[in-house]
């Protein structure tokens, strides 16, 4: 594996063995550092604001004794007009191994990959409302914790995704891993907030949230993101919350083995309640803990293996 | 078995059985009871000799004797040179092996490079009083200034033979072959 761009680019046996290393990551959490990328640089390029993406890809490159750099757009060049092309010019003749890119323009990480301006992976961090393979990784990792074992997939868990699917990297990435994986996804969403399309994904879709919660085994709630929102989707924040948010009444409605995810960072209120998010079924902790483990796992199959 | 095609067999399963019985009580005898003996394993097939000796150990002793895994893979020096292997179980017993007699075990001792690498995974792990070494088959052409504390056989190889290990847990039989060469 020489990039990680995609969900959609990766087999369902590479997926498993991500998660069967992010498994094998936790074992060794009892060790204090591990040295296999010692000597290794990784770059993380952000465009775009971002908490616990970038502290836990640097987090994992560090436990692996990789060399970290820490580039944001904002104070750096880029905000006196410099292009992504120059930027990766630079990072390149600085010898970056593995770039983490996060940036606002969709298929920014395949042009970066693609394009011939560096010799290192990229991984992409997100770009834009495409992709976010490691956040799609990282769940199915939580959810196998939950409902499978190592080796092994999630054939037959029910996994509901729930919000602004239009502008979500998270849903697409993780619609198309998921059910690489064996699961049924369910998509519910306002429809405006559906993108054109969405009948040609695995995964089915339902306007009506109560309908579906009794059979699920986990459910995703997605943030609203009123950064990438320049239209009115819905009425109202409360409407919206009325009608798609996750509050006490819907989380009586699901299975008591059920889990609660969202991929942060919440509107506690908005998609999901208060009482949700710090109720037992709710991972959400638990899946930021795994993001880190998630990240080695990518970090060691790109820079250290030449198979995959 | 295509793996032992033209392979001679060097150890039989009564011979197995034998040495790994005489490691045991070798390793009673020199840790006076073995009563903060750790047994880690390196995977793959470390690790079941590991156990056997754990097991061997606990019927001598007439109590259990902490027995764990340790994969080395991640620590390795020759990780860029070689195609990736799976990662493999890691089980520290009680989490911890601070200030306890560890005895590293593994099937084939070869250059030295898998024992160093396990060296310094233990570093990372904690302070263990005395680390010790337990091997079924030491092939000789050491690159590392490494020994073995207790060896089941040694086995004088040329460089391009093969030493190829089969235990019953995952290869059906025990058996010890040396295959290659001239």
């Amino acid at each position: 594996m020489k990039h990680l761009l995609s969900s959609e680019d990766l087999t369902r046996e590479e997926i498993i063995t991500l998660l069967d290393t992010a498994t094998r990551m936790a074992e060794l959490s009892g060790a204090k550092k591990l040295p296999t990328l010692r000597g290794f640089t990784v770059v993380n390029l952000f465009f775009e604001d971002s908490t616990r993406t970038r502290i836990s890809f640097e987090a994992a490159a560090k436990r692996l004794s990789a060399d970290v750099i820490n580039f944001s757009a904002k104070g750096s060049s880029v905000s006196k007009g410099e292009s992504l092309k120059d930027t990766a010019l630079t990072l390149q003749a600085m010898g970056a191994d593995a770039i983490v890119v996060r940036h606002p323009a969709s298929g920014s990480a395949y042009r970066l990959a693609n394009a011939g301006w560096i010799s290192g992976s990229v991984i992409n961090a997100g770009d834009g409302t495409h992709q976010h393979p490691t956040q799609s990784l990282l769940d199915a990792y939580t959810l196998r914790n939950h409902f499978g074992e190592i080796g092994g997939d999630l054939s037959g868990k029910e996994i509901a995704i729930v919000g602004d699917i239009l502008h979500s990297r998270v849903a697409r990435s993780n619609i198309f891993l998921l059910s690489s994986l064996g699961a049924r996804v369910h998509v519910i969403a306002p429809p405006t907030l559906l993108p054109i399309g969405v009948e040609t994904w695995p995964c089915s879709v339902h306007f009506n949230l109560d309908d579906v919660l009794p059979k699920l085994d986990a459910i995703m709630m997605l943030r609203i993101q009123s950064e990438r929102m320049s239209d009115s989707y819905f009425p109202s924040e409360l409407e919206y919350s009325k009608r798609y948010g996750l509050d006490a009444r819907r989380l009586a409605l699901l299975p008591e083995h059920a889990i609660v995810m969202h991929p942060g960072p919440m509107n506690r209120g908005l998609e999901i309640s208060a009482t949700v998010a710090d109720s037992k079924q709710s991972v959400i902790v638990e899946q930021v803990a795994n993001g880190v483990l998630i990240r080695m796992a990518v970090l060691f199959h790109i820079l250290a293996g030449e198979t995959l | 078995m295509s793996d032992i095609v033209g392979a001679r067999l060097v150890l039989d399963a009564s011979e197995i059985t034998r040495a790994l019985t005489r490691i045991s009580h070798e390793i009673v005898e020199r840790s006076k009871g073995a009563s903060d003996v750790v047994l880690l394993g390196i995977p793959t097939r470390g690790a079941f000799i590991a156990e056997r000796l754990a097991n061997n150990l606990a019927l001598i002793q007439e109590h259990p004797v902490q027995v764990g895994t340790i994969d080395i893979t991640l620590f390795r020096d020759d990780l860029r040179r070689q195609p990736m292997r799976t990662l493999m179980q890691t089980q520290i017993p009680d989490g911890s092996i601070e200030n306890s007699l560890v005895i590293l075990v593994d099937d084939v001792f070869f250059s030295g490079r898998t024992v160093r690498a396990a060296l310094d995974a233990l570093n990372e792990f904690g302070r263990p009083r005395t680390v010790q070494l337990a091997v079924l088959i030491d092939r000789g052409h050491r690159e590392l200034p490494i020994r073995a504390d207790y060896v089941g056989k040694n086995l004088p190889t040329s460089l391009d033979e093969k030493v190829i290990v089969h235990l019953a847990e995952i290869d059906g039989e025990d058996a010890v072959y040396i295959g290659g060469g001239a």
